[in-house]
C-alpha cells in the first residue's frame, strides 16, 4: 500500500515539476520543450513499477518495467536476431520494393491523365483497406521466411505510396508549366527540373507514412507463419509461454525501431525538401 | 463520367492480369488433377513437371487453361470463384449460421465500432485537454506524436490473451485494440483541428471579449471539423485492422481474422481470399460512411469544398 | 538578319469553347509591333490582353488569322527561343538559389557551366541583384524575387521579352523603381517588349506604343503612338504631355467598356 501511496506522490512531484516548467517564458525554451516530456515519461513509469509492485499484479499480466528492463539486457541477442529477422530482412526490403515500385509506378501514372484518373481513385480506395489481411496468402506463395513478410510490407506500401506521388506530380502549378513550356523543355527536362524537385515533399510524406506500415506488415505476417525467429515470431510465442516480460521487451524493440526508421526519413527530408515552407525555421 | 470509364479501366486491367496470373500459378495443380482423372498430360512424370516453371506448363497443356480457373484449392483463386464464394457464404446463408460471413463479417464489426467509438471519444477529449493546458500539451503531445511511428499493434496479442486470464472475453479485447488504434490519430488530427483558426480569427473572438467556452464552441469546434473527419477515415480503418488481428492470436473461432487463420490452416485458399474481400469491402463502407458524414456536416455548416 | 516587325498580327481570333457556349476571347486583332518597340497593352480584365500576350508565345493557339513572330509562326519562334517570358508571379523554384534559379533555361537551352556562370553574373548585375546569387528565393522581397525573374528571362539573349504584369503584385513605390530600372535596361539592350498591364500610368511612363483593348469579345480600341522621349525621368509623369495621353488612354478604356 505504501508503495502505491508512493507512485502517486510521484505523479504529483512530477506534475508539479512539469507545471512549473510550463509557466510563461520557460515552456519555449528548447530545454523545456525536450524536459517536460521525458519528465512526463519517466513519471509514468515510476507509477507503473510502484503500483504494479504495490498491488502485486502477477507478472504474467503486467510486468513492472523493471523486469521489462532486465529482459531486454538478459535476451540481447536474441531480440537482436529477431531485430534482423523481421525489421532488416522483411520490413526494410520490402520497404525498398515497395516504395519504389511505387514511385516508379507514379511516375508513369501522372503522365498520362486517363491512367492518373483511373488509378487514383483504386490507389486510394486499396490504401485504405485491410491489406495486412494478405498476409495468409502471401505467406502461402512465398513460404515461411522473410520473403513472404517482405511481400506483405511490398503491397502495403505500395498504394500510398503511388498516391502520394501522383499528388506530388501534379503540384507545379499551370504557370510554372508554362514556363517550361516557353523554354521549349523535353518532357525528360520538365519531369528532371520541374516534376521531381516539386513532388518530393509529397513523396517523403508516402515515404514517412510507409515506415509504420512497413513495421506493422512485418510484425503482423508473422503471426501467420514464421520460422522460430523474428519479432511477431517471439511475440506470439512468449504471449503463449505468459512470458510477458520479453513481450514487452520486444515491443520496445519495435518501438524503437520505428522511431528511428521514421527518424532517418524525417531526416532525408529535411535534407532534400529544405526549401518548402514546413521545413524552414 | 471520364473518370468512370478510366476507373473501369483500371478495374478491368487488374482482372485481366488476375486471370492471366492464375493460369500460371494454378496449372501444376491443375494438371495433377486431370492426369488422376485420366486426362492425357506433358509431361506425363509428375517429377520432370515439378522442375518446370508455372509458363512452360502451360505452353505444353493449353487445353487445360480453363481449368486452372475452377479448381478446389487453387493456390491463386480466379475472381469468379471468389465472387461466387462471396455470394454463397453472405447471401444463400442464414445470417446466424457459422458459415455465414455475414455473422463473421458483424462479429468483427461490433468490436470495431464499439472501439471506435470509445477510441474517438477519448481522443478528442484528451484534444480538447490539449489545447486548454499548456502543460498537458507540452508532456503528452510529444508521446502521441512518436506513437505513430511505432507498430503499436503488435502490443494486440498480449492484450487478448491478458485480458482473457482475468476473465475477459469476447468483443470487449478486440474493441480496446481497436480503441487505441484510433485514439492516436485522432488526438493528433483533433489537436491540430483546434489550433487550425489563425491568428486574426483568434483575435477577433478577443475584441468581442468572448469567454474561453465561447471561443471553442463558436471558432475552435467548428474550424476543427475537417481535420477531426480526416483522422476518423484514418482511425476506423486502423479499427478494423485491430479488430482483425486481435482474432488471431487466441485462435478465435468467428469474425473475418478468424475465417483468414482457419483458411490458412486448412489451405482453403477460396476462404481467405473471400474473407479478405468481405474486409475490404467493409473497410470501404465504414470509410465511406465517414465520408457522408463529413460531406453532409461540413456542407450545412457552409464549408464544404 | 532582315528588319521586318518583330510581331504581326493580323485578323487574330481566339475563341474558347466553353459550357455556356463560344468565348470571344479575341476578335479580329490587327498589330504591328516593331524592332525596339516597349509595347504596352492594356484594358480591364477578360479584354484579351494577356491571351494576345500567350498567343504570341504559343501558350494559346488563335482559331483564326495570321500571327508570325519574327517572320515564324509563335511555336517556331518558342522552339527557336526567340523570347523570354515573365509571369504575373516570380514564379522561382524554391529549391532552387537565384544564380541556379536563372541558370535553369541555360541548362535545358545547353549551354556550357562557363557560359552559364558568365551569364549569370551579368544578368544579376543588370537587374541589380550582385551578390545574391547564392540566395534562395524565399530569402529575398517580392521586388526582388521578380526582378530576378526578369534575370532568368534575359539570361538566354531573346531579342523579345514578354511581360505579363510583372509589377502587379507590387507596391507603389517598389513599382516606380523597378519601371524606372526597367526603362534603363530597356535603353541598354535595344530588346523589344511587350508588357500587359491595367495601371495607366505604367503602360504611359514604360511605353513608346499603347494598345488600349476592351473585353466582350477581346479586340483593340485604339493604339497610341507616344510622342514621349525616350529618356524618361519619373518625374516626366508630371508633365503636360503625359497627362494628355494618360487622359486618352482613359477615353479609350472608357469608351470600349460601359462600368455596367
Amino acid at each position: 500500500m505504501i508503495l502505491v501511496v508512493c507512485a502517486f506522490l510521484a505523479w504529483a512531484v512530477g506534475w508539479t515539476l512539469n507545471l512549473t516548467l510550463a509557466r510563461d517564458g520557460v515552456a519555449e525554451t528548447r530545454a523545456a520543450q525536450i524536459t517536460v516530456p521525458v519528465i512526463f515519461g519517466v513519471t509514468v513509469l515510476i507509477m507503473w513499477e510502484l503500483i504494479v509492485r504495490g498491488l502485486q499484479v502477477p507478472g504474467v499480466i503486467l510486468p513492472p518495467p523493471s523486469a521489462v528492463a532486465r529482459a531486454f539486457v538478459q535476451n540481447g541477442n536474441v531480440l537482436w536476431v529477431d531485430f534482423v529477422q523481421t525489421i532488416l530482412k522483411g520490413a526494410l526490403s520490402g520497404y525498398l520494393i515497395g516504395c519504389g515500385a511505387g514511385f516508379i509506378a507514379g511516375i508513369f501514372a501522372a503522365k498520362s491523365d486517363f491512367l492518373r484518373r483511373g488509378l487514383l481513385p483504386v490507389g486510394n480506395f486499396a490504401a485504405a483497406l485491410p491489406i495486412v489481411g494478405t498476409a495468409p496468402i502471401l505467406v502461402m506463395w512465398f513460404g515461411f521466411d522473410w520473403q513472404s513478410k517482405a511481400a506483405v510490407v511490398t503491397v502495403m506500401v505500395f498504394f500510398p505510396m503511388l498516391v502520394n506521388t501522383v499528388a506530388g506530380l501534379a503540384e507545379p502549378t499551370a504557370m510554372q508549366r508554362d514556363l517550361m513550356h516557353t523554354y521549349a523543355a523535353s518532357p525528360r527536362q520538365s519531369l528532371e527540373k520541374l516534376d521531381l524537385p516539386a513532388a518530393m515533399p509529397f513523396v517523403f510524406n508516402g515515404l514517412k507514412i510507409s515506415t509504420t506500415l512497413a513495421l506493422i506488415g512485418a510484425i503482423v505476417a508473422e503471426f501467420f507463419g514464421s520460422p522460430t525467429v523474428g519479432m511477431g515470431f517471439r511475440i506470439s510465442t512468449s504471449v503463449g509461454q505468459l512470458a510477458l516480460d520479453m513481450v514487452w521487451a520486444e515491443i520496445v524493440v519495435a518501438a524503437l525501431a520505428g522511431t528511428a526508421f521514421f527518424g532517418l526519413v524525417s531526416l532525408a527530408e529535411r535534407i532534400v525538401t529544405f526549401w518548402h515552407p514546413s521545413q524552414r525555421s | 463520367m471520364k473518370t468512370l470509364l478510366a476507373i473501369l479501366t483500371v478495374v478491368g486491367a487488374i482482372m485481366v492480369i488476375w486471370y492471366a496470373a492464375a493460369v500460371p500459378m494454378n496449372m501444376g495443380t491443375a494438371i495433377s488433377e486431370a492426369q488422376r482423372a485420366g486426362v492425357e498430360v506433358t509431361p506425363p512424370e509428375a517429377q520432370v513437371r515439378r522442375d518446370m516453371s508455372g509458363t512452360s506448363l502451360t505452353l505444353k497443356n493449353l487445353g487445360l487453361i480453363s481449368a486452372t480457373w475452377e479448381l478446389k484449392r487453387p493456390r491463386l483463386p480466379a475472381p469468379h470463384q471468389v465472387a461466387i464464394e462471396l455470394w454463397d457464404t453472405t447471401a444463400m446463408k442464414k445470417v446466424n449460421s457459422k458459415r455465414s460471413l455475414i455473422y463473421h463479417g458483424w462479429v468483427t464489426l461490433s468490436a470495431t465500432l464499439l472501439g471506435f467509438a470509445f477510441g474517438t471519444g477519448l481522443g478528442i477529449l484528451l484534444a480538447v485537454g490539449i489545447v486548454h493546458s499548456k502543460v498537458m500539451d507540452m508532456s503528452v503531445m510529444p508521446w502521441a506524436i512518436v506513437s505513430q511511428t511505432i507498430p503499436i499493434i503488435a502490443l494486440a496479442p498480449m492484450i487478448i490473451v491478458v485480458l482473457y486470464s482475468i476473465g475477459i472475453q469476447g468483443i470487449i479485447p478486440k474493441a480496446i485494440i481497436s480503441a487505441y488504434l484510433s485514439f492516436f490519430p485522432v488526438v493528433v488530427g483533433m489537436v491540430k483541428g483546434l489550433r487550425s483558426p489563425d491568428a486574426m480569427q483568434t483575435d477577433l473572438m478577443h475584441t468581442y471579449s468572448a469567454s474561453q467556452a465561447e471561443t471553442f464552441w463558436k471558432l475552435r469546434l467548428p474550424s476543427s471539423l475537417p481535420y477531426l473527419f480526416a483522422s476518423l477515415k484514418v482511425g476506423i480503418a486502423a479499427s478494423l485492422v485491430g479488430a482483425i488481428v486481435g482474432e488471431l492470436p487466441t485462435g478465435a473461432v468467428s469474425g473475418l481474422g478468424a475465417r483468414l487463420l482457419a483458411g490458412s490452416y486448412y489451405g482453403q485458399t477460396v476462404q481467405i481470399w473471400s474473407a479478405l474481400f468481405a474486409a475490404a469491402i467493409l473497410a470501404s463502407v465504414l470509410v465511406g460512411i465517414v465520408g457522408l458524414l463529413e460531406r453532409g456536416l461540413l456542407r450545412r455548416m457552409g464549408l464544404s469544398r | 538578319m532582315t528588319v521586318g516587325p518583330v510581331i504581326q498580327a493580323s485578323g487574330l481570333d481566339l475563341t474558347f469553347q466553353t459550357g455556356d457556349g463560344p468565348v470571344h476571347a479575341l476578335k479580329d486583332v490587327n498589330l504591328t509591333v516593331d524592332k525596339g518597340d516597349f509595347v504596352s497593352f492594356i484594358g480591364p480584365s477578360g479584354c484579351g490582353k494577356t491571351t494576345f500576350l500567350r498567343c504570341i508565345a504559343a501558350l494559346e493557339t488563335p482559331t483564326g488569322g495570321s500571327l508570325t513572330v519574327n517572320g515564324m509562326t509563335p511555336d517556331e519562334a518558342r522552339r527557336a527561343r526567340a523570347y523570354g517570358y515573365v509571369f504575373q508571379a516570380a514564379g522561382l523554384y524554391p529549391w532552387r538559389t537565384i544564380a541556379r534559379n536563372i541558370k535553369l533555361p541555360l541548362e535545358i537551352m545547353g549551354f556550357t557551366r562557363a557560359e552559364q556562370d558568365k551569364r549569370v553574373d551579368r544578368v544579376l548585375k543588370l537587374v541589380d541583384l550582385e551578390g545574391f546569387g547564392g540566395k534562395y528565393p524565399w530569402q529575398l522581397s517580392g521586388g526582388m524575387q521578380q526582378r530576378a525573374s526578369i534575370a532568368r528571362a534575359l539570361a538566354f539573349d531573346a531579342d523579345l521579352l514578354l511581360m505579363d504584369e510583372p509589377f502587379g503584385a507590387l507596391d507603389e513605390i517598389v513599382r516606380d523603381h523597378l519601371n524606372e530600372q526597367l526603362l534603363a535596361l530597356w535603353a541598354s539592350t535595344g530588346k523589344t517588349i511587350a508588357f500587359v498591364t491595367h495601371s495607366i500610368p505604367e503602360a504611359v511612363y514604360l511605353s513608346t506604343k499603347i494598345v488600349v483593348m476592351s473585353p466582350r469579345p477581346g479586340r483593340i480600341t485604339d493604339v497610341i503612338e507616344s510622342p514621349l522621349p525616350r529618356e524618361r525621368p519619373l518625374d516626366i509623369r508630371d508633365t503636360p504631355e503625359f497627362i494628355q495621353i494618360a487622359h486618352r488612354v482613359r477615353e479609350g478604356l472608357r469608351a470600349g467598356h460601359s462600368y455596367d
